[in-house]
Order: C-alpha cells, then structure tokens, then sequence
C-alpha cells in the first residue's frame, strides 16, 4: 500500500444562514494516496466543492467546519494557525478553480498574479520567478510565454486562463491538486486538452489529483478511485472500472442509467432520476436519495452505515446489507 | 488601473465641454501657483501709497489695503489652498482606504467597531470640533491639512468598504488564499486595486470638499496665519472693505467657487468613465 497522503474522517461543514443551518457536507470520510487520482461526483448541491474548501480551510463565514479530522501528511489541518496553513496552501496542496474568468484578478497582470505565488513559496527573487512562471507557461501549452505574462487576463481565452491557472497551481511542485471542476466554463475542444495536460502533468510531477466534477466521461477517463456524493454524504466509493460497470448504490446507477450510450447503436430512451435533491436546510433522518429511489423500502427511513461490498468498495445503501460480498443486480 | 479605463476618462472628458474647462481651468490654476514666483511684486511687500487700488493695468486684480499686489496674494493663496485641498485629501484617502478594506474584509466585530467609529465621528458636527482643535493647536497648514483630514475620512471609508465587501466575494480573492496569499497583500494586491477608480473618484471630490473647509476656517481666522494668505483669510480681511474695494472680495471668492466646481465636475466624469454601464452604455 502507498503512502497515505491525506485523509478526511466525519467531516461536517454547515453554512448558518437566516434560514437556519444549511448542511453542505454531513460526515465524509476517505483517504488518499500518493500520487492517487480520485474522482469526485455529483449534482450540484451535493456538497464537492464545499468539501474541497473544507479541506483547504476556505470555508468563510457564515460557514464552518463542525466537526471531523482532515489529517494532511499525518498533520491536523484543522489545528493549524492561519500562518501555518498559508505554507501549505499553494505549496503543498493547490487549488484550480471552476471558473477561470474569475479566478484571475481582472486588473492584475499574468506575470504580476504568477510571479505573486511563486516568490511567496520559493523564495526567490523576482527575476528568478519570471524565469519559473515562463517555465510553467511553456510546460502547460501556452506560445510565446514572455509576452503573456505582460497582458491582462481579458487578453487571453478562457483554455488560455485556465491552462494559466494551472501553470500557477503547479508552480510549487504540490503533492496535491484539488481541480474543482476544472472543464466546465470551458468548451468540450478545449476541455479535454485541459484533462491531457492535467494527466500529463499529474505523471510528470507526481501529484495526487482530486478531480470534482458532475462529468462522468470525465471521471471515467481520468480517475482511479470515484467517490459518489450526493446529499452531503458519500453514497458509494470505489475504483471508477467496478463502480461503473457494476454500481451497487441506487443513486450511482440512476446516474449512469442517466447518460447516453453509444455502445450498440441502438436508441435508447435516457433514463432521468425522478424528484429532486434533499433540502440540506433540513435533511432527511434516514438515506437522503429514499424519496427518489426506485428500491426504497421501509428501512430507508434510518440512515444506512457503510456496507463493505469487496474489499475495494463500500456503499451507503441497506440494499447490501445481508449480501456483504455478494452482488446485486 | 489598466489603459481601456484611461481611455474611457480621456473620451468622457474631451465629449462633455464642462469637463474640459474644469480641467483645463485647473490646470491654469495649478500653473499659475506653481510659478506664482515668477511675478514681479513680492506678495507681502507693503505700500501704504497705493493701497486699496482698483484692477489697473499696473495691479491686474488691484491692491489691498496694505498696498500689496492681489494678483500676487492671490497666486501665493492658490498655493495654500491647493495643497490643503491635495494634502488633506491624501490623509483623508489613506486612513479612509485602511479602514474601509479592514473594515469590509475581515469583517464581524472589527468591521463592527470600525464603523460605529465612523457613525460616531460623522454624528458630531465636524466644523465645530475642528474649531475646537484648532483653538487649541498651532494654527499653519500642517495643522489644517490634518485636521481636515481627519474629519473627511469616513465618507471614503463607508464607500470603501461596501466596495471591499463585493469584490472579497470574488472567485480571484479566493483563489489568492487558496494560494497562500496573507491577508495584507491581498487587499493590497487583489482588493485595493480593484477599487481604485472608486477611490480616485472619492478622492478627488474630498479635495473640494477639503478647499471649502480650508476656506472656511481661514475665514474665521483659525487657518493660515498672516503675512501667509488663502482664499479664505484674504476673503476675512477683504470684507472690513467690502464697500470701499469690491474686488477684494470678487477674486478670492470667485476662485474658490470656480476651484470647488471644477473638482466637482472632474469627480463627475470620473465617476461616469468609470462605471462598468456609463452614459454611453459601454459594457465593462
């Protein structure tokens, strides 16, 4: 077994609005490895993008970190000092946001917002980091590098800011990328030329790789190890070939059954889950999909634990509570 | 501040005709107290023979009552309230900067304290504590650039902070935390930035405000201290001779007027160059 880089246990993060405490993320727990690429999916509101800040410490008032344990290289991060955090954000784990237009401050230059994060962690002059970010541009796939990093960002196309934005998170050589759905402002050319470069960089600097995304092609082609979340809770874990040749939970299956197939040319109507996501301002008791799930039974009223279905996999579903081990279908 | 908002200024000021005679208005003002040396009377050499003279080829705008050359007190004057309007504006920008971006971006009681400190100092009615004040310090214009600025601050940090407060919301300051930004140099990098047209726009109104209120406490004696003139205290010595020397009081009091409404157009095409949807429906 590698090394194990990080690991998130009972995370619980609430956002206490005037309606009452909204639960974005209801108890998450997983590890990763180094050099692992983990997938995370789900519909909006299911609680990734709130979990990858949690993890970074972001999460601003009005919300916060309820409970749980994020151990980062055998550290807590959630005991550490803002000081503490500052090395470690940018340095060690880096973030690449969802939207590139606005991750870039309009009325700073390229080289300026580069050049920034590169003298903050490495110490270095500021000739020296013009040298590193024009290293970085010509690694992500950007031309003439010099001159980019003298225009502003509404100079550039939104794969241009986010091949820069990468450049930036690359630019300490982290042991851990978040990408919070990197490729959804950008359009489907564009979007796996971003995912080639990310896999490209992921094996050449030898980072682990949190990919959050509601793009199951994305998840398939890219990751290792999935994580379905949905309702603020992880609904079935496993390696992305099991899990979606075989999904064992309800809601993993809705959602591929969701997707169009190209397999066998013959036309298939898609098959949408019916209803819609749970109030998280007042969850349910019991399994947050129950109200949508085709299998609901009494049962689902209580939430389920995690049954082990292999050695590699566990859901949150009472399904596979008598076959531990067994398959469903 | 990037060229394109530069632009949109030249344009807006060279399309609206007020804009361009404020401008250029100030800029002859600016000039002329710069070079006021250059003229050929000294602004505090005393004549009694030819006091109280009206414009004359000789004195362009007379002499007052000490026989002293007004066109002359009148350039120096300039130079006074002119940098107490941009000195004071200066002081009143900076702590109004500080406090408005600590304010709106750290937020919860810090924000709360700082601005029922604000609401506290704009409750009193600032001119008469600045008379108070400057009864009790050393009349001169550091004094008076202070003072003023001290009590011009909290409009620039009201307008600031709410600035701060929706450009902190914004994915880049985010992401520049995600990166390892400390606090400080992200208001200084990505915030401070960001809102300067604001701040320019406030600034440049504080300088009239900052020109009236020179004016004022000079008027009233508590401003620049003689043989040294301003507007204002030439307005105070003029009025013992409102009847006998009209011109005493025109000039210094025109000036002022024009000063205050030049600054106030200028503030005002700022602010239209500046504003993501101006008059002429330029997107951001």
């Amino acid at each position: 077994m590698a090394e194990k880089l990080l690991e998130v246990v009972d995370l619980k993060t609430s956002f206490y609005t005037g309606a009452g405490e909204v639960q974005a993320v209801r108890g998450v727990s997983f590890q990763l490895e180094k050099g692992e690429v983990l997938g995370i999916v789900g519909e909006s509101g299911s609680g990734k993008s709130v979990m990858a800040k949690s993890i970074m410490s972001l999460i601003q008032s009005p919300g916060k970190i309820k409970q749980g344990d994020i151990t980062w290289r055998g550290e807590n991060l959630l005991g550490k000092s803002e000081k503490q955090l500052r090395a470690i954000r940018g340095n060690e784990i880096s973030l690449i946001s969802q939207d590139p237009m606005s991750a870039l401050n309009p009325v700073v230059k390229i080289g300026k917002q580069m050049t920034e994060v590169i003298i903050r962690h490495q110490r270095v002059g500021k000739k020296e980091a013009e040298k590193r970010a024009v290293d970085l541009l010509g690694k992500v796939g950007i031309s003439s590098p010099e001159e980019r990093l003298k225009q502003y960002p509404h100079e550039l196309s939104g794969g241009m800011k986010q091949r820069i934005m990468i450049g930036m998170s690359i630019s300490c050589q982290p042991e851990l990328l978040i990408a919070d759905e990197p490729t959804t402002a950008l359009d489907v050319t564009i979007q796996s030329q971003i995912l080639n470069l990310m896999s490209a960089l992921k094996d050449k600097e030898q980072m682990a790789l949190i990919l959050i995304t509601h793009d199951l092609g994305v998840v398939a082609e890219n990751c290792e190890r999935v994580l379905v979340m949905y309702g603020g809770l992880i609904m079935e874990e496993g390696p992305v070939k099991e899990l979606f040749q075989n999904p064992k939970h309800p809601y993993t299956e809705g959602l591929l059954r969701s997707l169009p197939k190209r397999s066998n040319g013959v036309k298939e109507r898609l098959v949408p889950i019916q209803g819609s996501p749970p109030d998280l301002l007042n969850p349910p008791q019991g399994c947050p999909f129950a109200d949508r799930c085709p299998y609901v039974m009494d049962k689902c009223a209580e939430l389920p634990p995690y049954f082990k279905v292999d050695s590699e996999r566990k859901t949150m579903c009472w399904l596979h509570e008598s076959e531990e081990g067994d398959n469903h279908e | 501040m990037n060229k394109r908002k530069w632009n949109g200024v030249k344009r807006e000021l060279f399309k609206n005709k007020y804009a361009l005679m404020a401008f250029v208005l100030l800029i002859v003002f600016l000039i002329a107290a710069l070079f006021a040396f250059l003229s050929p009377f000294d602004p505090n050499k005393m004549s009694i023979i030819d006091k109280l003279q009206s414009p004359n080829g000789k004195h362009l705008f007379g002499t007052d009552e000490y026989g002293r050359d007004y066109f002359t007190r009148v350039l120096y004057g300039a130079r006074v309230s002119l940098a107490v309007g941009f000195l004071s504006m200066i002081v009143a920008v900076v702590i109004g900067t500080t406090v408005g971006t600590v304010s709106g971006y750290f937020g919860g009681w810090i924000d709360n304290i700082l601005m029922r400190f604000v609401e506290v100092l704009m409750s009193i009615p600032s001119f008469f504590l600045m008379l108070l004040l400057n009864a009790y310090m050393k009349p001169g214009i550091t004094t008076l650039v202070l003072i003023i600025g001290f009590f011009t601050w909290m409009e620039i940090a009201r307008i600031v902070r709410s600035e701060t407060l929706s450009i902190k919301e914004r994915e880049y300051v985010m992401y520049a935390k995600a990166s390892g930004q400390s606090s400080f140099l992200t208001i200084t990098k990505h915030i401070i930035p960001n809102i300067a047209p604001t701040i320019i726009i406030a600034g440049t109104l504080n300088i009239a405000t900052a020109i009236l209120m020179e004016s004022s406490l000079s008027f009233l004696g508590l401003g620049v201290q003689q043989p040294n003139s301003s507007w204002g205290s030439m307005l105070n010595s003029a009025q013992g001779y409102i009847g006998e020397a009209w011109h005493l009081t025109l000039f210094p009091g025109f000036l002022i007027l024009f000063t205050v409404l030049c600054f106030n157009v200028l503030g005002d095409v700022l602010r239209v160059a500046f504003e993501p949807k101006g008059a002429n429906g330029e997107k951001k």
